[in-house]
């Protein structure tokens, strides 16, 4: 059995939010109410899409459209996506997007009376590389309010989407920033029952990323599912 | 080190939007090409009208000019569609043949982490002996089996709760 074939870890207790999570009220009608059904890994599971850099073009700096500025606290994002084992995840494609640095969206549902700014479009693709490293640069986004519960604010963040190796290694997350009053307070971030786990998607304030005269680093790793022990082979556990 | 916590994609994920993604042949990819479609449905039975659904198939398999991989979002009515190859059997655990088949997760606003499920073809011989389909109660396989309303044209309708509930797996 080569590496391709072994099945990833199932997801460590606690870690992951519960779909069933009425605090955070969209979900009430979405989440599936049966038991979801486990199933072996197959090669549609172990295998995933694979994006090259040729098709799908990086854009690093979100800070600037057009060669013009966006307007806000402008901030360099950096860190590695690993495995469970501690191993890179190279040359996977890492998509971000996030509100402006009054809080709004360039998006026509967003409708925050918060201004929307003309160079900033808020959207942004890397890939790591050779180590899994990423980085970009942006601007801080601002809080904005919802319609969960009576004065509702989201707090600061930025979306993130990845695939890592497999179909089986899909995650969408958000990046916090550390000192954030309104995450205590976050429906979203709350429904993870696993302080440790979820206080791992507040970035850390980095000085070794932070750029002279010019932008605060923030950074923020990633941890994919990561495989199995290699099965057994001829009654001995086979070591890689 | 474990792995990193799921959020929600939220309901402003359409920033990363590129709609020829819903397109798999969009790169030359050659093969019998079909339409999938479907609409997906909350516990009420009201379209989910933000959500974004993405496809991956391990056959034919993925190459310079097919990546496998397509992302569309619903529509005012609950609607997706993508254009793709229709896939072959593939390899099972053991000796065992999967039937054609294609993944479908659904990512949207209320869902904290992703739902995952696959879509098989009505009426495919394979069908009766696929390692998956078996594992699901006999009653309940039909939310996995798109349905061809029109040649080439297969629909498979996602309902994410209460009555008819498809089935989501856990990978
Ligand atoms: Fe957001």
């Amino acid at each position: 059995m080569n590496v391709e074939e072994t099945p990833f870890r199932p997801y460590a207790s606690g870690t992951q939010p519960d779909n069933d999570t009425a605090a955070y009220r969209s979900t009430i009608l979405r989440h599936p109410a049966k038991r979801l059904l486990k199933i072996p890994q197959t090669i549609t599971e172990l295998s995933g899409p694979r994006f090259s850099e040729q098709k799908f073009p990086p854009t690093d700096n979100i800070a600037v459209n057009h060669g013009k500025e966006a307007l806000g606290e402008r901030i360099i994002v950096a860190g590695h996506v690993r495995d469970e084992d501690g191993r890179p995840v190279p040359h996977t494609m890492v998509e971000i997007w996030q509100a402006n640095a009054a809080g709004r969206y360039n998006h026509d549902r967003d409708q925050h009376d918060a201004p929307l700014d003309p160079d900033f479009k808020g959207i942004g693709r890397v890939f790591t590389d050779d180590e899994g490293a990423y980085r970009f640069i942006s601007i801080k986004p601002g809080s904005y309010p919802w319609g969960n519960h009576e004065n509702a604010w989201r707090p600061n963040h930025i979306h993130f989407s990845l695939f890592g190796p497999g179909h089986a290694t899909r995650l969408i997350t958000q990046m916090y920033f550390p000192g954030d009053p309104l995450l205590t307070l976050d429906p979203i971030f709350l429904a993870t029952a696993d302080a440790e786990a979820r206080n791992r998607l507040v970035s850390r304030f980095d000085l070794s990323i932070t750029q002279p005269n010019w932008a605060l680093g923030y950074r923020f790793d990633i941890v994919l599912r990561g495989r199995q022990a290699t099965p057994m082979e001829d009654g001995h556990a086979h070591h890689h | 080190m474990r792995t990193t916590t799921s959020q929600t994609i939220g309901p402003y994920w359409h920033l990363l939007e590129d709609k020829s993604w819903a397109d798999l042949t969009r790169f030359g990819a050659a093969g019998e090409v079909i339409t999938l479609e479907g609409h997906v449905y909350d516990g009420e039975g009201a379209p989910m009208t933000d959500a974004c659904v993405e496809i991956w198939q391990a056959s034919p398999a993925a190459d310079e000019n097919f990546t496998g991989f397509g992302r569309a979002a619903t529509d005012s009515s609950g609607r997706f569609e993508f254009k793709t190859l229709k896939p072959g059997p593939l390899p099972g655990p053991g000796n065992a043949l999967q039937a054609p088949h294609i993944a479908v997760t659904v990512l949207a606003r209320g869902l904290l982490i992703h739902v995952n499920t696959r879509c098989y073809f009505e009426g495919a011989a394979e069908n009766e002996n696929d390692p998956i389909l078996n594992l699901v109660a006999p009653e309940r396989r039909g939310t996995l089996l798109a349905r061809e309303v029109s040649a080439g044209v297969w629909r498979l309708d996602i309902r994410m709760q209460g009555e008819g509930e498809t089935v989501f797996f856990e990978i």
